[in-house]
């Protein structure tokens, strides 16, 4: 411990005494009550695991956002992905969070059990890998997530483009966070008061990203960092914000976010792909808020490549996934949660992910 | 899914990184961060080191907090 090193300090990131401090500030507070998203699905995490949600005092309440890329991918896309990894010669790769969410007809797992090829990668690099070691096959990678994971697919598909790797293929469904947060407020029934803002995604973006939504949504949105003492620092700038009739765009996460974000991801991103209008799970289709494969790049597009039909796709029955991702509703309102639908046997994406809000209760606020 | 882990970069070759991660070395490229260096702790993501982390302003975030809960004790 000698060492200085930004890690000697996690201990006072989740100094009890500390936290309890700023939640006792939060219980003092004189202002009105308010709504908070969390944005992020390891916040939605955090917060459940630690507690936070159920330590609010009773005028400030925390709901679950879209950030879980896992849970805001439609069905349709899921289904694609599922075909073309069914399809002849083909190794589909995925990040593990995608295997058990289920599809239209099946997941990814239950394609694997059927015969499909599906290898879990840790990272992009490891699917790129796999192309190189098996020349015969089509390597497809399911590009899932946000800003924070498509810059890294972008690297990894340049790296392709640039050594002659023409087995690998990407499906991207990769999806921008500011797009979602627009739609959210321009939504007519949003609840929603203040934003948590991602910490990953903004280490990419920078902060400046969630200025318009400050500014004509007049909504504050602090970006937070991981830890318990992060979340509970943040929850009173925002608080601040409120109780003060601020919206601004302030950055808690000093450590791990710069102004600016991170332009050499941002550049790679920028260069292999480009916004499209995409469908997210409970949002529905947003303009610009998706990103596909630029046309200079297109021998490495799953999708030009692939041929599928998915006319049959459609949302699980039951499912209120979609009003859980926009804040509308909690699992608790869910008729199937706890009872069809559990982590064993999941009906939508929100009980898979290991960051889903219904896993998230399911495991820690029972 | 936007999980990233902090890691200390101990070898760099070529814009591949050997980080060590709780006492365990592993690989990450250091293509979207090219000014990381030895020495440096960096988020990693998907095998990718996305930003360095800032032990200064890591400091500077515990001050400010207990500059602003001294704040509080005063007023009770």
């Amino acid at each position: 411990m000698t060492e200085a090193s930004p890690l000697a300090y996690l201990d006072e990131f989740r100094d009890s005494p500390r936290i309890k401090e700023l939640l006792a500030r939060l219980r003092e507070r004189r202002g009105g009550p308010f709504k908070i998203m969390e944005v992020c699905g390891t916040h939605t995490m955090a917060i459940s695991r630690h507690g936070i949600r159920q330590a609010m005092p009773d005028d400030i309440t925390l709901l679950s956002g879209p950030g879980c890329p896992v849970c805001v991918t439609s069905n349709s896309d899921i289904d694609t992905f599922i075909e073309i990894a069914a399809s002849p010669g083909v190794i589909a790769a995925s990040f593990g969070d995608m295997l058990r969410v289920p599809g239209t007809r099946m997941g990814l797992a239950e394609a694997r059990s059927g015969g499909a090829d599906v290898r879990i990668v840790y990272s992009p690099l490891d699917a790129l890998t796999m192309a190189r070691e098996n020349p015969g096959n089509a390597v497809v990678f399911f590009g899932v997530g946000f800003e924070t994971t498509a810059p890294t697919v972008a690297a990894t598909l340049l790296e392709a483009a640039a050594t002659g790797v023409d087995n690998f293929f990407v499906h991207s469904v990769h999806k921008l966070v500011p797009p979602a947060l627009a739609a959210l407020c321009a939504m007519p029934d949003l609840a929603i008061d203040a934003f948590l803002c991602p910490g990953h995604v903004t280490a990419i973006i920078g902060p400046e990203a969630y200025e318009p939504v400050a500014r004509d949504f007049g909504i504050p949105s602090v970006i937070a960092g991981f830890e318990p003492l992060d979340i509970m620092l943040s929850l009173n700038m925002i608080a601040a914000q409120v109780d003060e009739a601020r919206a601004e765009v302030e950055l808690q996460y000093t450590r791990g976010v710069r102004p600016g974000g991170n332009p050499a991801a941002m550049d790679l991103m920028n260069r292999v792909f480009q916004p499209r209008d995409t469908e997210w799970r409970g949002l529905g289709v947003i303009p610009g808020s998706g990103l596909s494969i630029r046309e200079e790049f297109a021998a490495h597009d799953a999708v030009r490549r692939f041929e599928v039909d998915v006319s049959y796709s459609r949302e699980p029955k039951g499912c209120i996934c979609g009003q859980i991702l926009t804040g509308l509703k909690t699992p608790r309102d869910c008729r199937l949660f706890r009872k069809a639908c559990s982590p064993d046997h999941p009906v939508g994406p929100c009980m898979v992910s290991s960051e889903g809000t219904c896993a998230a209760y399911f495991q820690y606020e029972a | 899914m936007c999980l990233a882990v902090p890691a200390k970069i101990i070898e760099l070759d070529n814009q591949m990184a050997t980080v060590e991660v709780g006492g365990l070395t592993r690989e990450a490229s250091t293509v979207l961060l090219p000014d990381a260096g030895i020495g440096d702790y960096v988020l990693i993501h998907a095998g990718f080191a996305i930003s360095v982390v800032d032990e200064g302003a890591a400091r500077e975030t515990i001050r400010l907090f207990d500059e602003m809960t001294d704040g509080a004790g005063a007023d009770d």
